[in-house]
């Protein structure tokens, strides 16, 4: 079951690509947390990721930090195994840590469904934004801008915009 | 002229990829039937060499042959390489070579 609007981020420990594990509490001093599900093989975060790549250099000086997560069963997708996400983090430039969820403990907790799909924390580490990163997969058809809208009226101290919306992607390879 | 549509329910293209073949066939004037047949499992998706979803083949000839020797089979959307960048359904212009009406 997904995460409600004011569920509390679930803790985790995950090896990243850059070596180190991260824990939920190393991103203590972010003002917002963003978690986001990707993974390397779909067509849907691939469309996407680069503008999520931009959301984490947009915001990095404004206390926000983005962590990538893929989760997916790397037995059935290999393309989605670890040794990938380093290799296609590096290829793509990813700003972000990328951490991989190989017992898909975090995804379950999260209540992932849809790669690519983002949870917005606020600095209490509750959920404010769940859902798609925007509203169309070509860049140039975008209208409506949840996760920037979200994050600027967040750090604003308002409301996000839109609370909730349905992520259109794959769906998470669940072993 | 026999269309197949190959798709796996896991993926959200297929409905993007229907509206994308209707329009390509009306807009020539073909009366083509189009075949939609559902992948479930694994071994199903092996046995079709269905490598992503959707695969869409004319006469049994992939209208990304590229992507359909290169992928390997399995239940999940299918990357489309354009000029454009990636996609999960094939280009208008792929299908109309598939076709043979590519201007």
């Amino acid at each position: 079951m997904t995460l409600a609007k004011g569920d509390l981020a679930p803790a985790f420990a995950l090896p990243g690509v850059d070596g180190a594990t991260h824990a939920l509490d190393d991103y203590g001093d972010a003002r917002l947390l963003v978690l986001a599900q990707l993974c390397n093989h779909c067509p849907y975060v691939l469309a996407w990721e680069d503008r999520l790549n931009a959301v984490a250099q947009d915001f990095a000086d404004r206390g926000v930090r983005v962590v990538g997560l893929s989760s997916n069963d790397a037995e059935a997708y290999p393309e989605d195994s670890f040794d990938r996400m380093r290799e296609h983090a590096a290829e793509k430039g990813f700003v972000f840590d990328y951490l991989y969820d190989e017992p898909q403990e975090l995804a379950r907790a999260l209540g992932s469904e849809r790669t690519p799909e983002v949870f917005v924390f606020d600095d209490e580490r509750r959920l404010r934004y769940h859902g798609a990163i925007d509203d169309s997969r070509e860049p140039g058809d975008v209208q409506r801008r949840y996760l920037r809208d979200a994050l600027e009226a967040l750090l604003a101290d308002g409301e996000p915009p839109v609370a909730e919306t349905a992520p259109v992607g794959c769906t998470v390879k669940w072993r | 002229m026999t269309i197949e549509v190959f798709f796996w329910e896991g993926c959200p293209s297929t409905a993007e990829a229907e509206a994308l073949l209707d329009e390509v066939l009306l807009s020539h004037g073909l009366d083509a039937t189009v075949e939609w047949r559902e992948v479930r499992t694994q071994e199903e998706a092996e046995a079709l060499r269905f490598v992503g979803s959707p695969t869409i083949r004319v006469d049994g000839r992939d209208v990304d042959p590229y992507g359909a020797e290169h992928g390997r089979p399995s239940l999940t959307c299918r990357v489309y390489s354009l000029p454009t960048g990636v996609s999960p359904v094939p280009s208008r212009e792929q299908i109309e070579r598939a076709l043979g009406v590519a201007a």
